[in-house]
């Protein structure tokens, strides 16, 4: 008997609000991701502006902020981390995973929905709560957090405003592990008949590795977030050595903790969280280059035991953001060899891009150009990221701009435009229209170019040596006075990339109703999402169970009538 | 078209969706406790000499030791009331099921005894860093306990309901239960010996 | 699940028993170690052996990881790894550390 049957329509509630259907979970993730990312991008216009202006107020906001509109050193550190944690966990992640991975991973797969969907469902509002939680932290008499978003104690342990931020991060962390069991076991158990390993898309692949990794780090660091919640409500010294002395006087707690225990537990989080954030990207990417280069993906297997190498290797690589905590020569080493070996799989993903390119017949739409957009800037990205893997070079490195630049080369014109690629080339199968690519190429280019604006010089300021975290920019300090005259510069740059994502916020809108109509396919794309209708149907999706009989990429395959081939198509003989 | 695999096995995993999901949660579990115990290793490393042990001493190895042979118990009642309901007995299931939520009341009675009494002793998790640690992994423990009492409280009352219109896939959710039940006792097997014998 | 018979049931319920009766021992047998005179090391290598023994069998048996299909253990396998990871590079570093002298 069947009693899933919905005959009857579903109540307003029901249906867009406690929906289980992974298309709508899937659009709840992406509206709140990017309402998040775009206020964590506000957050980071104020400090800018200090940054350019150090001793002027700031316009409009700085009404708020008392003090003459100046941002104080507290507030600025507030911005500060709260920019961080919120681009991380309540808008990447979501976006990448909750979103993208939600709505695309069983279309992808040829299922009806994921594996759970009332733990879909739940997965989505822990989410919302935790970052209800984080927002209202800016209204709690205590204030937002102020110790980075990586939280080190003991200044999280005794600063105020952190609290809320630990709890916030319990509901984001139990929202992950709900969502990554889910895509797991929907990978596993609901691929379509025909659809074996090797034939899943890269984004598929991208998605299970990345899933892997949120279940397996997660936990650590919400068990460091409950010892760091004991510390702060109970009284416990977790990460509070004996004789911590606090603006002159020796602190009244037990002692005995440790400080490095915290970097631990938070790092072996953290270093896979980065990976949880590039991994989708690049799945993503592929997508798009295989199908606007109409070839197929070059290397396939390589690529597929690249990323799982990468899983596994992003587990022991940790340290390298500890490197100048004290370790010895033996810990030293061990994670500067990981971590140039973790290297060589990106290396390899990257370059089978690359390759993919290479002979193909490229169209360049908007989706595509954010796709290639990608390859350089990641490529940026990653090898800045190779002076900080070695010890002797990250002691001068560590918490300067420099590592600030190459992080944000990764995330921002790396994963970011990754995200705007699968925005622009899904769009047609969540709506049935597609966004004009006018305003598509008037988002591209200016965004590409403020990108490096904002953070090129950045790697400047960090080789002579300006520290991150400064609220006045490094006004105070002999060493950056070279540099400072980019910090105008660069905040102008952001500015101007706040406004050149306007043309992407309209053309969002703009395409529902005006967008041009398009078929089931409208890019000639040969995996499974494109068979269903669009957007597919409530609850079930296909019109009915898709047969795969084919690899994901059998673009311009010779011989053939078309320059490709669904997956579904089966085999003549 | 409802999910595939709820309740027949997918032929190539063996597994229904379930137990995957279930085996995944409980993998992310050990690694939850996993940095707990790191935790305490790392405390311990750099507490002085032998002070963990000291301060151990205050613990209750009697009551814990009735605790952990409290809680093997109700893991057997929990196989046990799996065990009924694929022998058809429903009337057992529902018995073994209640020795095992009596169980873990009793479990977690003891438990209250144990804290109230560090309290009235003047014993705090701010007291030193041994006591910070017991606290959150027994709290944490008792945490899941309680957790697993609310599963088991549902599928034993309003949830058996299920038997009587979908009696398979009501015994896997049985089983799924029982593998968290099981896992809860197996922390606490891990727990007792390392905070109150070592 | 329909692959278990009533016989195939009633032979598990006899494992249980037996598992449990080594369980109740083995938790005495723990309690009764650490009053001996040992070295802290040799305690908790004793301590961890028996634990282990008792955590193996209430998988195996209670939680039918014995006869479990083999994804299932080998994400297990792999959580174990990332659990040994977690538990020992941090307390390798703990005494790895810089002489500054």
């Amino acid at each position: 008997m069947d009693n899933n049957h919905h005959h009857q329509e579903e109540s307003f509630w029901r249906k867009y609000i406690f929906s289980v259907d992974h298309k709508i979970i899937g659009l709840q993730y992406g509206v709140t991701s990017l309402l998040f990312l775009l206020f964590g991008f506000c957050l980071m216009m104020v400090m800018r502006w200090q940054l350019a202006y150090p001793e002027e107020a700031v316009p409009i906001v700085g009404k708020l902020l008392g003090d003459g509109g100046i941002l104080l050193p507290e507030i600025y550190n507030s911005l500060g981390a709260m920019h961080g944690t919120i681009m991380i966990f309540l808008g990447i992640v979501p976006l990448a995973v909750g979103a993208f991975g939600n709505y695309f991973v069983p279309l992808q797969i040829g299922a009806p929905d994921m594996a759970f969907p009332k733990l879909n469902m739940a997965s989505y509002w822990s989410y919302f709560i935790g970052g209800v939680i984080m927002i209202a932290s800016f209204f709690s008499p205590e204030g937002a957090a102020r110790s980075g978003w990586t939280s080190y104690p003991p200044l999280a342990d005794i600063e105020t405003g952190q609290t809320m931020w630990l709890i916030g991060m319990v509901f984001l962390i139990t929202s992950s592990l709900l969502g990554s069991i889910n895509i797991i076991t929907t990978v596993v158990q609901l691929r379509a008949p025909g659809l074996t390993w090797m034939r899943l898309p890269f984004f598929v692949w991208s998605q299970f590795i990345t899933a892997f990794l949120l279940v397996m780090a997660f936990p650590p660091l919400e068990a460091a977030a409950v010892l760091q919640l004991m510390d702060r409500v109970v009284g416990t010294s977790f990460f509070l050595p004996s004789g911590l002395v606090v603006s002159g006087e020796v602190l009244n707690v037990s002692g005995g903790g440790s400080p490095l225990l915290w970097q631990h537990l938070f790092w072996f989080l953290a270093h896979p969280e980065v990976y949880v954030l590039i991994l989708p990207g690049m799945g993503i990417v592929a997508e798009v280059l295989a199908n606007n280069s109409r070839k197929p993906l070059w290397g396939y297997k390589s690529l597929v035991y690249s990323i799982t190498f990468l899983g596994f290797m992003s587990f022991i690589v940790w340290a390298h953001h500890m490197f100048i905590t004290g370790m010895g020569s033996t810990m030293s080493s061990f994670f500067q060899t990981t971590t140039m070996i973790i290297s060589i799989p990106s290396i390899i993903i990257l370059s089978a891009f690359f390759i993919t390119l290479w002979g193909g017949s490229i169209r360049f739409n908007t989706p595509m150009l954010f796709a290639l957009a990608f390859l350089p800037m990641f490529g940026i990205g990653g090898l800045t990221g190779l002076p900080l893997g070695f010890a002797a070079a990250d002691i001068h490195l560590h918490d300067t701009y420099y590592v600030i630049a190459h992080f944000h080369y990764v995330v921002a014109p790396g994963t970011i435009f990754a995200m705007f690629a699968g925005i622009y080339y899904w769009y047609p199968k969540m709506t049935g229209r597609k966004m004009s690519d006018l305003l598509g190429k008037l988002h591209f280019w200016p965004s590409l170019i403020f990108m490096n604006g904002i953070f090129m010089p950045m790697f400047i300021q960090g080789l002579a040596g300006v520290s991150r975290r400064l609220w006045d920019g490094g006004l105070q300090y002999a060493h950056a006075s070279g540099t400072l005259q980019w910090n105008e510069f660069m905040s102008i740059s952001a500015w101007l990339l706040g406004l050149a994502q306007i043309p992407f916020i309209i053309n969002i809108f703009y395409s529902m109703k005006n967008g041009e109509k398009v078929d089931r396919n409208p890019w000639g794309s040969t995996t499974l999402e494109w068979v269903a209708p669009s957007p597919p149907l409530p609850h079930v999706n296909f019109d009915s169970i898709p047969e795969v009989h084919r690899d994901p990429y059998e673009y311009s395959i010779p011989g053939r009538k078309r320059d490709f081939t669904p997956q579904t198509e089966p085999k003549k003989g | 078209m409802e999910i595939p695999y709820t309740v027949e096995e997918r032929p190539d995993t063996g597994l229904i969706n379930s137990k995957l999901g279930i085996w995944l949660f409980l993998a992310s579990e050990v690694m939850l406790f996993g940095g707990l115990f790191s935790a305490y290793v790392f405390l311990r490393l750099g507490a002085p000499d032998g002070a963990f042990h000291e301060w151990g001493q205050d613990l209750n190895v009697p009551l814990a030791t009735l605790n952990t042979l409290i809680l093997i118990s109700s893991s057997v009642t929990m196989v046990m009331s799996w065990a009924s309901l694929k022998m058809n007995d429903f009337k057992k299931f529902k018995m073994y099921m209640g020795i095992t939520l009596l169980c873990s009341v009793g479990f977690l009675v003891i438990k209250y005894i144990e804290y109230t009494s560090k309290f009235h002793h003047g014993i705090f998790p701010s007291t030193n860093t041994f006591m910070a640690i017991y606290f959150t992994l027994t709290g944490l423990h008792g945490l899941h306990i309680i957790g697993g009492m609310i599963v088991n409280g549902f599928l034993m009352g309003p949830g058996s309901k299920m038997w009587k219109t979908e009696p398979e896939h009501f015994t896997n959710r049985i089983e799924i239960a029982g593998l968290y039940w099981h896992f809860v006792d197996l922390v606490w097997i891990f727990l007792f010996p390392v905070l109150y014998l070592l | 699940m329909s692959d278990h018979s009533m016989d195939d049931i009633k032979s598990h319920v006899k494992v249980y028993m037996l598992v449990f009766a080594s369980l109740a021992v083995l938790t005495v047998v723990t309690v009764a170690a650490s009053y001996m005179d040992l070295s802290s090391g040799e305690a908790i290598f004793l301590a961890l052996i028996i634990a282990t023994i008792k955590g193996s069998l209430v998988a195996s048996y209670f939680m039918h990881l014995i006869s479990e299909k083999a994804l299932i253990t080998w994400i297990l396998m792999i959580t174990f790894v990332f659990f040994f990871i977690l538990m020992f590079i941090p307390t390798i570093a703990f005494f790895d550390w810089v002489n500054i002298s």
